[in-house]
């Protein structure tokens, strides 16, 4: 039942009017990339996830004899200098960027709300402390952080996707306190106070649900800037350390093969780092133009 | 507004005192200048080491005394190279900020004219083309837009034109023995400046495309075009300026960012840099280095964040009487 229906409230011309979501469901398909983009993902997804289902060959299975040969029709992807096939390796490196990439997008957007929307709603002195913390963090270069806290702690998974996340949080954290600023003020949040809604209760079931809109852009934001970032680490040497495998170290391994025949070896870990990336910007730039209450009703 | 830049002055020395805290206390959690010593038998040696550097002091005396230092430029002496950490710092700044130089005069040019094109031409083919290539420049890993261009600009185009030495270089800014502006600086300029300029293009020709948009579709914009003031005026002496407040801003602040963040860039093209030496030092667990490293680097984003205010009032004079 629509909202209003129960009193009587029509839509102009008697239309019934359409909930949040059919708004958002219709603007959201009508951005053909971002669809395209989130199909995309969800297929990608899969394939990795499930590699030991997908995947042509075994994890890890070598095969000295052929060594590295180009792409052919039996390995789509060729294979690397111990016969590797390297459709097969993508895939299964690709849990490992996948799960990192959407871990730090989740914890860091979990931070950087909580941190936005304290700091925007009880303002004074936790607004000026947390929003000074932001700013340090903004400062001090993030691959120092990185480095630093990966070379004390040691590269595990762990230790990168929870440092990771500890670097994207801010940008968020900023986004949601301009939001709550705004929000706070509004009548709907007044009316709720002035029924005796406890603070907590006021901010997670009358502000936040309102900014999901940017929350939801900056997460999609997060995802692509771990996967990226994770990448770069494994070429300094301070990301996923092998047997484990992720894109950014199966490209980094095979830094030595520009200029060489087997420079195919760079082109697809690269190539699926670059698509992944690029569905998510393109999902998050749908998302912000199907949850803007100001676009068309389209 | 004096008023404005002072207050935000005294702010920025404050965040600078508190990541010189931060980066102080983190490098000393996370390396130990003596830890090559753990490994000889007379344990007074490591004993007297770190007496020697004053570790065996509370940490806050540690950091008063390194803070006085730094702050009458002795930063120090580097435990692996044993260099002065000011002499190395300086070094690879000069580097560094040859590549910056270049990279960022081109982006900025590039990324405004990309983004007014795609403004006032919006949803045209052209449009489409460059927000396409930006969506792409935005997505591509750094490295492996470098991998590719020193495939495609040194191996391919060898192969291609029949040459015996490449066009362009993908090691040092200069031939072994080679200085000064020449051919040879810019055969060697050329790969790592392209992959900075391409990150950077598709930043921000976005955000100067977004802000043209929202200019050109103001009143004043139409009241211009409606009392007849040419459109090529409209567009550059109206519209442009307003538009490039958000994107001056925008630009300045990831300019202050790059002075430590072309490590990837300057890895790749073994560029002796700023961005080397981190690299280096973290390998080598060269603490000193580290530490100033890292006050450097956020005292130029910091540096950058007081120049894009000030450029904001400068284009914008309703900010300098509030």
């Amino acid at each position: 039942m629509p909202i209003g229906a129960e009193l009587g409230i029509g839509g102009i011309d008697g239309h019934k009017p359409r909930s949040q979501w059919q708004l958002f469901r219709s603007r959201f398909l009508k951005h053909r990339l971002a669809v395209f983009s989130l199909i995309l993902l969800i297929l990608l997804i899969f394939a990795c996830f499930a590699a030991n289902l997908v995947a042509p060959f075994p994890a890890n299975q070598q095969d000295l004899v052929i060594g590295a040969v180009g792409p052919n029709a039996h390995h789509w992807f060729g294979t690397d200098e111990l016969g590797r096939d390297m459709l097969s390796e993508i895939l299964y490196a690709g849990r490992t960027s996948l799960r990192i990439g959407l871990t730090v997008a989740f914890l860091s957007t979990l931070l950087g709300t909580l941190v936005g929307a304290v700091s925007g709603y009880f303002g004074k002195w936790a607004d000026q402390g947390l929003m000074r913390l932001t700013d340090l963090f903004l400062v001090i270069p993030q691959l120092v952080v990185l480095a630093i806290a990966i070379q004390g702690f040691g590269s595990t998974q762990v230790v990168i996707a929870l440092s990771l996340a500890a670097l994207f949080w801010m940008g968020e954290a900023r986004v949601v306190r301009g939001q709550v600023l705004a929000l706070r003020e509004r009548e709907f949040v007044e009316a709720a106070r002035s029924i005796g809604a406890s603070p907590m209760r006021v901010v997670f079931r009358h502000i936040i649900p309102n900014c999901l809109g940017p929350i939801l852009v900056g997460a999609t934001l997060a995802v692509a800037g771990a996967i990226l970032t994770e990448s770069a680490l494994s070429y300094l040497g301070f990301g996923v350390q092998l047997p484990a495998t992720s894109w950014g170290n199966l490209l980094s391994s095979a830094r030595g093969y520009v200029g060489t025949p087997q420079a195919y070896l760079i082109y697809f870990p690269g190539m699926m780092i670059l698509i992944t990336v690029l569905a998510v910007n393109f999902l998050g730039d749908g998302l912000r133009d199907a949850l803007d209450p100001h676009g068309s009703n389209g | 507004m004096i008023q404005f830049l002072g207050r935000r002055l005294l702010y920025s020395i404050v965040v600078l005192l508190l990541a010189s805290i931060v980066a102080f206390v983190g490098t000393r959690i996370a390396f130990d200048p003596t830890a090559r010593l753990a490994q000889v038998r007379d344990k007074q040696v490591r004993e007297r080491e770190r007496e020697r550097l004053g570790l065996d002091k509370p940490i806050a005396v540690q950091y008063a005394k390194w803070v006085g230092d730094f702050a009458q430029g002795d930063m120090g002496t580097s435990e692996v190279t044993r260099q002065p950490v000011a002499t190395m710092l300086g070094s690879g700044l000069g580097y560094t900020m040859q590549l910056m130089l270049w990279a960022v005069i081109l982006s900025i040019i590039a990324a405004i004219a990309i983004g007014v094109y795609s403004a006032v031409r919006q949803y045209s083919a052209g449009d489409y083309i460059f927000t396409t290539i930006s969506f792409i420049g935005i997505s591509i890993p750094p490295f492996w837009f470098a991998f590719i261009a020193i495939q495609f600009f040194v191996f391919q185009l060898m192969a291609w034109l029949n040459l015996s030495r490449p066009i362009f270089y993908f090691v040092g800014l200069h031939s072994t023995g080679a200085s000064g502006f020449n051919i040879d600086y810019l055969q060697h300029l050329f790969l790592p400046v392209l992959v900075l300029t391409v990150q950077n293009i598709a930043g921000w020709s976005r955000y100067q495309r977004a802000s043209m948009l929202d200019t050109l579709n103001s009143d004043y914009i139409r009241t211009a075009r409606a009392k007849g003031v040419p459109r090529r005026q409209v567009i550059t002496r109206h519209a442009l300026r307003n538009a490039l407040i958000p994107v001056v801003t925008v630009m300045a602040l990831d300019i202050g960012l790059l002075f430590g963040g072309l490590v990837i860039t300057e890895q790749i093209f073994s560029i002796p840099g700023m961005g080397r030496i981190f690299v280096q030092a973290i390998t080598n667990g060269d603490a000193a280095v580290l530490t100033s490293w890292t006050v450097v680097a956020a005292f130029f984003v910091l540096l950058f964040n007081l120049i894009a205010d000030l450029a904001y009032g400068w284009l914008d004079p309703r900010v300098r009487v509030a």
